[in-house]
């Protein structure tokens, strides 16, 4: 057996088997779902939860307006004074009282609504009954002004623009959408993969320098071979924890939903919201078939290869900075300075991916950072499902091999040096210094 | 005798800082080969550079009569100064993936473990994590490692350093037994009573340069001063210390006797033998301690060092 195969085989093991990482693994999902699964139960007992609600309404002009519903009951009361239907209302431990006073302003339309409660109410029943008042309240006025309701909402119009491309692919808010879910999800994935597996290999190469073995190491393998053995093992680690946690997240998933019975769907995540605001007010049907050819029509092969290309570049050109971090410090409190510049473009990246590829997937700014061989993983793979051309696939591709290249023989270099470096925490100088040795 | 390993006009250079200037040694084959220095002098970048872990920036090393190549990384054994293991790995395992990184096929490796780690005593220890182990307990794992695959050269660095007395000297004799056996050994320490025990040559280095090297036993003759260190009782000692220094070149010498005798130092010059000086203290007294003053390694190393 080869020493590389052997370096990969020992790293990959003692990752294995290290009890926090196997404790991370199984107990990672099992977090993850049951804290979702309690959101979930949660605001499902508070949709479930009955109220009852009195009006006092002294004005008369909206008592007609409350209608109970599966959650709430409204209680209007008629002929007592405020006092005694607060007295009342808490004696019953009812929600709340609503009071609208019977004095009226200027415009005839009164101004004085009050709500009384023992607990802060809850927004969400304060603005429910406000624009119960205030639909009723400007249905009257508008009567006032000799205006027809009816009318008015025929004169309603209601729009939504197809898009279609010029060589006839339609596309659709919601497919937008969906496109910029697969590129945030290959982005998001990356940079995650990166700050915890990268972490792994610097603290990895750290433990080998205070536990002084690397001399002994490094009197049988080449450096480069033990770097490159490192990241590989570390990384095949990853990739295991990774997929349990997918399969372990799944099945629990299921798990959950089928035996609490509780309905993940409940918590709505943002995007969710959003394809749901785009798709209403369109056939359903229509519009499920046009988002199935979309997804049909995304550039699926483009993306798994260019996912591929894009995140193992990615990955080891990150990787190899973090394994010189490592070799060039003796313990993990001396790593801050030298880390801040490898986060500085991811973070970057991923805000380039949020915020402007969003807004324009193609435009300048998008573009170049895609090209920048630091942020480019990641912005090119949030790019990618709206279409850009093999080009600039290609292009940015080479560049980020080129770099990976470079910085995989300026990380050994640094490595070769300062594995066997202890007491000192180096400088930037005596790092480009030590690239001479 | 052979030369086993030779180290020809080395420089090294880390940045502006010169590590080893123009140093060349040979190593015999199956002798113990002392690399001496005072802190710095440049024996962990020798030691490193004839482990390929650092390259040298001009000169050569030839190991068995070739130049150094990476396939030599398994006819060399090294225990570095700076020593570890993995802390969270078991003993066995640690010492198989060691091994099989030198080269050594897995049932190889085991079944020369089993047999060092009996030798040892330390059998019992397989299943153990490095950190449940002492510094020396650690220190003999590290040794087994050292020298499992059999190297024709093995570079100890302070071997010593860790070790309790008893075993330290199982250490010494086991280095002892392997030259025995065929192998060569480099040997760097900086306890010059180790020296004197066990290296048949040294090589001294200093401020990166060597500064003498040689067979031990032909650096002492050269460094040897004919001087005799004298115990003699007279009727009046104060009187034959005066007369002897009017004679002879002394020095007042301490060393531990059970009578009350004179103890001086003396020089002779060359016209006097040792013969003449003894048969001329009989005449004076009872002559009951007369021995050569043999320079130690530790006065070499000193005076070298200093002169330097």
């Amino acid at each position: 057996m080869n020493h590389l195969s052997l370096i990969i085989k020992r790293e990959y093991l003692t990752k294995v088997k290290n009890k926090s990482f196997l404790v991370m693994t199984i107990l990672s999902p099992i977090i993850i779902i049951a804290l979702i699964a309690v959101v979930a139960y949660l605001s499902q007992i508070n949709n479930d939860k009955k109220r009852t609600i009195s009006v006092l309404d002294e004005s008369g002009l909206v008592k007609d307006v409350f209608e109970n519903t599966e959650n709430t009951t409204y209680n209007v009361l008629n002929n007592i004074t405020l006092e005694t239907a607060k007295t009342l209302v808490e004696a019953n431990e009812e929600y709340g009282l609503l009071h609208i006073s019977e004095e009226k302003n200027n415009d005839e339309t009164l101004n004085l609504v009050k709500f009384y409660s023992n607990d802060s109410p809850s927004l969400s029943v304060i603005t429910g009954l406000e624009s119960k008042i205030e639909k009723k309240l400007t249905d009257i006025k508008l009567l006032q002004n000799g205006l027809d309701i009816e009318t008015i909402k025929e004169s309603k119009a209601n729009i939504t623009i197809d898009q279609e491309s010029f060589t006839g692919e339609k596309t659709s808010k919601a497919g937008s959408i969906m496109k910029l879910a697969f590129g945030g999800i290959a982005g998001y994935l990356l940079f995650m993969f990166i700050i915890i597996y990268g972490n792994m290999i610097m603290r990895s190469v750290i433990e080998e320098k205070t536990s002084r073995i690397i001399e002994i190491i490094i009197s049988s393998v080449k450096p480069m071979q033990l770097m490159l053995g490192k990241i590989i093992g570390t990384s095949l680690a990853g990739i295991t924890q990774f997929v349990i946690w997918l399969i372990l997240g799944s099945i629990l998933m299921m798990v959950v939903t089928s035996i609490f019975g509780i309905d993940m769907t409940q918590v709505q995540s943002p995007q969710q919201e959003l394809v749901q605001q785009a798709m209403s007010g369109q056939d359903t049907q229509a519009q499920a078939q046009l988002l199935y050819s979309e997804f049909m029509n995304m550039p699926i092969l483009n993306l798994i290869i260019a996912f591929v290309l894009f995140f193992i570049s990615g990955y080891l050109l990150y990787s190899s900075l973090y394994a010189a971090i490592g070799a060039a410090v003796d313990n993990e409190t001396d790593t801050q300075q030298f880390l801040l510049p490898i986060l500085m473009p991811l973070i970057l990246a991923v805000y380039i991916g949020i915020f402007t590829v969003i807004e324009d997937p193609h435009g300048t700014v998008s573009t170049v950072f895609s090209f920048i061989p630091l942020t480019s993983p990641v912005v090119m793979l949030m790019r990618i499902p709206f279409g850009v051309p093999i080009w600039q696939q290609v292009v940015s591709l080479l560049l980020l091999v080129g770099t990976f290249v470079f910085t995989v023989w300026f990380a050994a270099k640094i490595y070769r040096v300062g594995i066997l470096m202890y007491g000192k925490k180096p400088s930037y100088k005596e790092l480009i210094k030590w690239i001479r040795y | 005798m052979s030369i086993l390993l030779e180290a020809n006009s080395v420089s090294k250079n880390f940045g502006d800082f010169k590590a080893l200037n123009n140093v060349s040694i040979s190593v015999p084959e199956g002798s113990i080969f002392g690399l001496l220095g005072p802190n710095g002098a440049g024996k962990t970048t020798l030691i490193r550079i004839i482990n390929q872990i650092t390259m040298p920036d001009t000169g050569s090393v030839i190991l068995d009569g070739e130049a150094l190549k990476p396939e030599h990384i398994k006819d060399i054994g090294y225990l570095p100064e700076e020593r570890g293991l993995y802390k969270s790995m078991k003993v066995g395992e640690q010492a198989l993936y060691l091994a099989q990184l030198k080269g050594l096929s897995k049932t190889e490796a085991k079944t020369r473990l089993k047999y060092w780690f009996e030798r040892l005593e330390i059998g019992d220890w397989w299943n153990k994590k490095i950190q449940e182990l002492s510094k020396g307990m650690a220190q003999k794992i590290q040794f087994v490692v050292t020298v499992l695959h059999e190297p024709k050269l093995l570079i100890f660095d302070e071997p010593f350093s860790g070790f309790d007395p008893i075993n330290a000297n199982l250490i010494k004799d086991e280095i002892l037994r392997l030259r025995d056996n065929g192998a060569t050994v480099i040997f760097s320490t900086h306890r010059m009573e180790s020296v004197e025990e066990l290296c048949d040559h040294i090589a001294l280095l200093d401020k990166s340069n060597k500064i003498l090297d040689g067979n031990l036993q032909d650096i002492k003759r050269q460094f040897k001063t004919n001087t005799y260190e004298v115990g003699i009782s007279a009727a009046d000692n104060n009187k034959l210390a005066l007369e002897l220094s009017n004679k002879f070149e002394t020095f007042p010498s301490s060393f531990k006797t059970l009578n009350d005798e004179l103890k001086l130092n003396i020089k002779l010059t060359d016209s006097n033998s040792a013969n003449d000086l003894l048969s001329y203290l009989t005449t004076k007294g009872q002559v009951s301690h007369f021995v050569e003053l043999i320079p130690s390694a530790s006065d070499i190393f000193i005076k070298t060092v200093s002169n330097n």
